[in-house]
């Protein structure tokens, strides 16, 4: 893998993974390295493929959704609504309203606890050893409680159905609920006047890894990362799916594409998050939590195809499937965005250093549960 | 946006000698999609890209679908005439319809926030025709995309800058997410190999002292 014209000696060729803190999982990149800057970087994954989409194809619709749990099984939830979402556009499935809130709630939670989480492996990347991310795993203790009382699961929800949700809110949950949104944006606070002006997180992430605007249009980058680099482009608002168009808020936008505008995005988008669970907790209506006429047993949907997108914390989470009219899908497939956030990984880490290549990888967010699906 | 359409006649119209189908929808999604041919692929593509109407500068999805050889029955419903009397019996016509790999695109435009448009392009069988244009060179996020198709299903692209699998490792054979894939049954290695698993090993080793 060393370039042709490598024999003058001085170039060296590093395995950083599979095993290695920094990678955030089974994870390995290739780099080539001239001194300490990089030269060249190849990602290498596969390790912990299982070939979900094939299983998939094997079972039943409904006996895929608590393997969706499995793909990035820090957001379970969200998995479980983008699924839900692609067999309801290919059935024609309504969402009764209680339910629709029930996503939107469940799904802003995710959104806090993954981004709460990402900010701090990202300090543990550079350095602050433990106590960050201490700081993120109190916060998501609360919210995990919230999933266990809901679906009975911490990570692994398996919670939402086609049509709707699998069972009611349990009593005292909204309450509890409230509590915990209500605190979280002390937490930000809190986080905030730790890191945001932190000398070592501003000289270790400002106008480090940067990404055109041009470049993540064009490969596809979505998420966190695609809005650092000053694209507007966040499907709650271009997509308007379930009910979020009912809802106030904005899309933050970084200008210069580094690792501490990435940083920057996801302490505002948990602030936004906080916003909209602080509208839709006290609005949430009473009445049936899945649609009435949806079939769990023997669901056949007719022969056709459809793509469902959502808004997961990672990026774009789609799912294509086609239907034959049999009672397993004819094909079955996960648009994972964690694995297409890394196509431009080589791009933003030439010429930087390979202390910097660990923080920027921090700064993508990948779950490789996900990426080799 | 424009219609299905009105897009494959503005296509023709630019591209002449371009051959573009729409493919129907019958699931309430009603997502249709334009199936063109592999030659005109990547002039296509650059087409819905640049277009200052479309602009689909973002792709989104790019996977693969694999048709193998298979006999389908449409039904139609019949007018006949039985002893006088009008009657609808229904006729199922069978058809056979030859195998093929195939590429589905779902385009969008982060310029404009719509879409999708959907791009499906098909190999002439599965066997030894199984190339197609890459579209990598028109988006960027193809690339780990078109790698995983070639490795799953097998499917060639020409004019991919990186086309090595992804997901697999470097010297296994098959195709794993072809309908026809048949799994390895050496699983004498799992860590608590047993019943089936031992059975199916026995009779493995059995077929490999025998050849």
């Amino acid at each position: 893998m060393l370039p042709k014209d490598a024999g003058d000696g001085e170039s060296l060729e590093v395995a950083m993974g599979p095993h290695h803190p920094s990678t955030h999982g089974v994870f390995r990149m290739d780099v080539v390295l001239d001194g300490e800057r990089v030269v060249k970087l190849k990602p290498v994954f596969g390790y912990l493929h299982r070939n979900h989409e094939k299983i998939a194809e094997g079972t039943t619709y409904l006996a895929a959704m608590p393997y969706t749990d499995r793909l990035d099984y820090f957001c379970s939830l969200t998995n479980n609504w983008a699924y839900a979402l692609a067999v309801e556009k290919l059935a024609g499935l309504q969402v009764p309203e209680r339910a629709e809130y029930i996503r939107v709630i469940t799904a802003e939670l995710t959104r806090l606890q993954n981004h709460a989480c990402l900010i701090g492996f990202l300090a543990q990347d550079m350095g602050a050893s433990g106590t960050p991310l201490m700081y993120a795993f109190r916060e998501r203790e609360k919210i995990l409680d919230l999933f266990e009382a809901l679906s009975g699961a911490r990570m692994m929800c398996n919670y939402m159905r086609f049509g709707g949700c699998r069972c009611d809110l349990p009593d005292g949950w909204l309450t509890q609920a409230q509590t915990v949104v209500a605190e979280f944006p002390r937490f930000i606070d809190e986080f905030e006047n730790f890191l945001t002006g932190n000398e070592i997180l501003m000289s270790r992430t400002q106008g480090i890894g940067r990404m055109s605007r041009e470049l993540a249009i064009n490969a596809g980058i979505t998420g966190p990362l695609l809005r650092a680099a000053g694209v507007d482009y966040d499907l709650r608002k271009v997509d308007k799916y379930g009910i979020y168009d009912r809802f106030q808020f904005r899309v933050p936008l970084g200008d210069h594409g580094d690792t501490f505008d990435r940083y920057m995005i996801r302490i505002l988008e948990m602030r936004e998050s906080v916003k909209i669970l602080e509208q839709a907790l006290p609005k949430i209506p009473a009445g049936p939590i899945v649609d009435p006429k949806t079939k769990l047993r023997g669901f056949r949907p007719k022969a056709g195809e459809a793509y469902g997108r959502i808004e997961a914390p990672k990026g774009e989470l789609g799912f294509y499937l086609i239907s034959d009219g049999g009672p397993n899908p004819y094909r079955y497939r996960v648009r994972p965005p964690s694995l297409i956030n890394l196509t431009v990984l080589e791009d933003i880490c030439l010429g930087q250093m390979i202390a910097d290549v660990v923080v920027i990888l921090g700064s993508v967010d990948i779950v490789l549960g996900e990426v080799d699906r | 946006m424009e219609t299905l359409e009105q897009i494959k006649s503005r296509i023709t119209h630019a591209l002449p000698g371009a051959r573009i189908e729409i493919i129907p929808n019958d699931s309430p999604a009603g997502q249709r999609s334009l199936l063109v041919d592999a030659d005109h692929g990547a002039a296509i593509a650059q087409f819905l890209r640049d277009d200052p109407e479309l602009r689909l500068d973002y792709c989104s999805n790019a996977t693969g679908v694999d048709w193998p050889e298979a006999v389908v029955k449409t039904k139609i419903k019949k007018q006949v005439i039985v002893e006088g009397v009008e009657k609808e019996i229904e006729e199922t016509l069978e058809t056979l319809r030859s195998g093929c790999l195939e590429t589905v695109y779902h385009l969008y435009s982060m310029a404009k926030k719509h879409g999708p448009v959907i791009l499906r392009l098909r190999t002439e069988n599965r066997s030894d025709k199984n190339h197609l244009p890459s579209l990598t060179p028109v988006w960027r996020s193809c690339e780990f995309q078109e790698r995983e198709i070639f490795d799953l299903y097998g499917i060639v692209f020409d004019g991919h800058p990186d086309l090595r699998r992804i997901l697999m490792w470097e010297g296994f054979v098959d195709h794993p997410m072809r309908k026809d894939y048949v799994g390895p049954d050496d699983y004498d290695y799992e860590p608590t190999p047993h019943d089936d698993v031992l059975e199916k090993t026995k009779q493995h080793q059995a077929a490999e002292v025998k050849a």
